[in-house]
């Protein structure tokens, strides 16, 4: 099944009949309006004139320190040079991309692998080469093997990618051995690791994982956002970037857009330090705990045997596996004929990996709802099976397409 | 003048429904500019805009189920409101492949052989026995489709016997029912009709030649994938041909205002029959429009004519 097949199926997930656990987007609805709503209207009342004009390429300064006591949050100390905000932490990647690969460099990722990354590696024309996970993350043996094969090829790697807290798509989490594991060969090897972490704050226990970049602050480039933890409309993310690096990066950034909007900064910035940010963003976790384990009792309660899944412990995303030989692309049309949507495993995958895999999302359906769409994608999973036991055949062979996931505004 | 343009809808071809939807919404209103030109979706609400705010006429551009196999139009006779397009009774023989194709038969109209089968004979007799048969009797290669829907969703080629069982469980996928069918080569093309001035006229058969070896749901909605020729690369005989069977096959189906009939011409000039599409597509890529644009009629022009001619009939 090609890419816009499916692409067309997501057009019927947008449906209110249909259970959407395809899509990405957070629940905004559990951000109190008001407290926006006073926060904008103040800052036009007190700044217009500067929050409607063009700012700094680099982003504004103010804001650039209040992220300091964000990243804090997960153990980053940094100076606000080393920040440049960008237009949501995607354009961040792009610029980082831009500056670091050429056409045919390397850049290793993991399995799977966020799928709005891979299109960012591809529109540069990188190799992206898949390494290998466990329910720990990214892999340490794979990693080195991984570095080994492709240098060995006579092949230049720039980047190691890789999602360590809570894994759009994986729902996996490093552990803190894990990630000195991952700093340590990336050192090692003497390539830059990007650490993206939109997810970090949104763990369901205890504190926040300790990010990979407050232990080395030359050797990793740290993408953050609020985009889930104030609003993803407001487009306002950031790198955390070694001096050489971060030069570049606003030089790049001024070019694709002269600077990120100033508006939506101040936006941020003001309502950072006026509003109880810390409470709100505990008031999203418990919104996506609940969410969670809704989707967790479900799968436990309702999935056949042969099924398996991760099980999150922050962030959106479960990883699930279906019984030796579905193929979760060639079940997607069934799926919303019976009115449940996913996002086929094969789109987080460059190679054609993934057949067997589905990213689900509780992120933005009501927990009543994700109960209803478990149940019913048993139930297509049921007669799935029962399909491939009659033909003995997991369905056309689903080509390699990250293009095949649906566009950021499903639910 | 209130006109309703249905589109969208819960089938897989949503996308496709909504872009043709759009397409003539805008054509209408380029042509008629005093009518009140409304989209809506089939959905809960649907009813209740009716009701509330009754239109003169439907447009109905559901593409598969539904759209198609009649359901809405019988809910549209109920309203007693006039719309576009065949009665509920004749989409539901023109939807439904095998129907159609054995109507043709009975008519004399030439249409490959096929066998189509639910999931459960299957399941029931053992895959493997059946499609044996089944290659016993028609051979390889075959295509393998849902008996209902469009947009080849679920389609394709087999040309060897172990390849048959994938293409099932993909047919399947879309649909209870699957149809094998011999593969006829030729040239693929396909007739559009229309109704104006109380006549059925037949425009020039479209030629459809794909990258690919199937004309595919990437290939019909992808610009440039595919490449058209209009009129087809037919002999007079062989396109007059494509254009009677088209038109037998409209009239057999009892279909009204609009169809658009997909064929193969093979080598000997003989037209096959292969399905006919009571709401065909109108999207930028869509065989009807280019149909339309190469006999240098205006899609407005063409909608609005079917428009006035539906409220001339009521409902």
């Amino acid at each position: 099944m090609r890419a816009s097949e499916i692409r067309a199926l997501f057009a019927v997930a947008s449906r209110p009949e249909v259970v959407s656990l395809a899509g990405g987007m957070p629940y905004v609805q559990a951000l109190p309006v008001e407290m926006l709503t006073d926060t904008v209207e103040r800052l036009l009342r007190e700044r217009g004139p500067v929050a409607l004009q063009y700012g700094s390429g680099q982003g504004d300064v103010t804001l650039r320190e209040q992220i300091l006591d964000v990243i804090g949050e997960v153990g980053i100390s940094a100076h606000p040079d080393d920040i440049v905000v960008t237009t949501g932490s995607q354009m961040a990647l792009d610029l980082v991309t831009r500056v670091f690969c050429n056409p045919g460099d390397v850049v290793l990722v993991e399995s799977p692998s966020y799928v709005g990354a891979l299109g960012v590696f591809r529109a540069y024309e990188c190799d992206v080469v898949h390494v290998a996970m466990d329910d720990q993350g990214l892999e340490p043996t794979a990693l080195r093997e991984a570095i080994a094969a492709v240098r060995a090829s006579g092949r230049s790697i720039k980047l190691i990618y890789t999602i360590p807290s809570f894994h759009n798509p994986a729902g996996v989490t490093q552990g803190p051995e894990r990630r000195r594991e991952i700093l340590a060969i990336a050192r090692e090897a003497g390539i830059a690791l990007l650490e993206d972490d939109p997810y970090g704050l949104l763990g369901f226990e205890g504190e926040p994982p300790r990010a990979i970049r407050a232990d080395d602050a030359d050797g990793v480039i740290y993408l953050g956002s609020f985009s889930k933890t104030i609003a993803s409309g407001l487009r306002v993310g950031w790198a955390v970037a070694p001096h050489g690096v971060r030069d570049k990066l606003v030089l790049a950034a001024e070019a694709a857009v002269l600077c990120p909007s100033n508006y939506a900064q101040l936006t941020v910035s003001e309502y950072l330090a006026t509003q109880p940010w810390r409470e709100q963003i505990k008031s999203f976790r418990e919104v996506y705990r609940e969410r969670r384990d809704a989707m967790l009792d479900a799968l436990d309660t309702l999935m056949p045997a042969g099924t398996t899944w991760t099980v999150p412990a922050g962030g959106f995303y479960s990883w699930l596996t279906l019984p030796e030989g579905l193929d979760a692309t060639a079940m997607a049309p069934r799926a919303i004929a019976n009115l449940v949507a996913y996002v086929p495993g094969t789109g987080f995958y460059v190679d054609g990996q993934g057949r067997r895999n589905m990213r689900l999302s509780y992120c933005y359906p009501e927990p009543d709802r994700i109960r209803e769409g478990v149940r019913r994608l048993a139930g297509v999973i049921e007669s799935e099976i029962e399909l491939v036991h009659t033909f003995g055949s997991a369905g056309p062979a689903s080509p390699p397409s990250g293009s095949a996931v649906p566009a950021p505004d499903l639910a | 003048m209130h006109v309703l343009v249905l589109a969208g809808g819960l089938s897989a071809e949503r996308d496709v429904s909504l872009r043709s939807g759009r397409r003539v919404a805008e054509a209408l209103r380029g042509s008629r500019p005093g009518w009140e030109v409304t989209e809506h979706d089939v959905d809960g609400s649907l009813l209740d805009r009716l009701r509330n705010h009754r239109p003169d006429c439907i447009v109905p551009l559901l593409h598969g189920a539904a759209g198609e196999d009649g359901a809405l139009r019988d809910v549209l006779d109920a309203f007693g409101i006039p719309f576009v397009g065949s009665t509920a009774a004749a989409s539901r023989l023109a939807f439904d492949k095998p129907v159609s194709k054995e109507l043709a038969r009975t008519g004399g109209i030439h249409t490959p052989d096929s066998v189509s089968m639910p999931q459960s004979t299957f399941r029931e007799l053992g895959a493997g026995a059946v499609l044996a048969a089944v290659v016993g009797k028609l051979g390889l290669p075959l295509v393998v489709k849902p008996t209902r829907g469009g947009s080849a969703l679920g389609a394709s080629i087999v040309r060897t016997e172990a390849d048959l069982p994938a293409a099932m469980v993909g047919a399947f996928a879309y649909g209870d029912v699957v149809m094998l069918e011999r593969l006829v080569t030729g040239t693929e093309v396909s007739v559009s009709v229309f109704e104006g001035d109380g006549e059925l006229l037949a425009l020039s058969a479209v030629e459809i030649v794909p990258e690919g070896e199937l004309y595919d749901y990437a290939a019909r909605y992808t610009a440039g994938t595919t490449e058209f020729f209009c009129p087809a690369r037919l002999s007079d005989d062989a396109a007059l041909a494509a254009q009677a069977t088209a038109l037998n096959m409209h009239a057999l189906l009892g279909l009204r205002d609009l169809s658009r009939t997909d064929l193969i011409v093979d080598a000997d000039g003989v037209a096959w029959f292969l399905e006919v599409n009571v709401a065909p597509g109108m999207t930028e890529t869509s065989l009807f429009p280019q149909a339309l644009l190469a006999a240098e009629l205006s899609p407005g022009e063409i909608a609005a004519g079917l428009v006035e001619a539906a409220i001339a009939r009521g409902a």
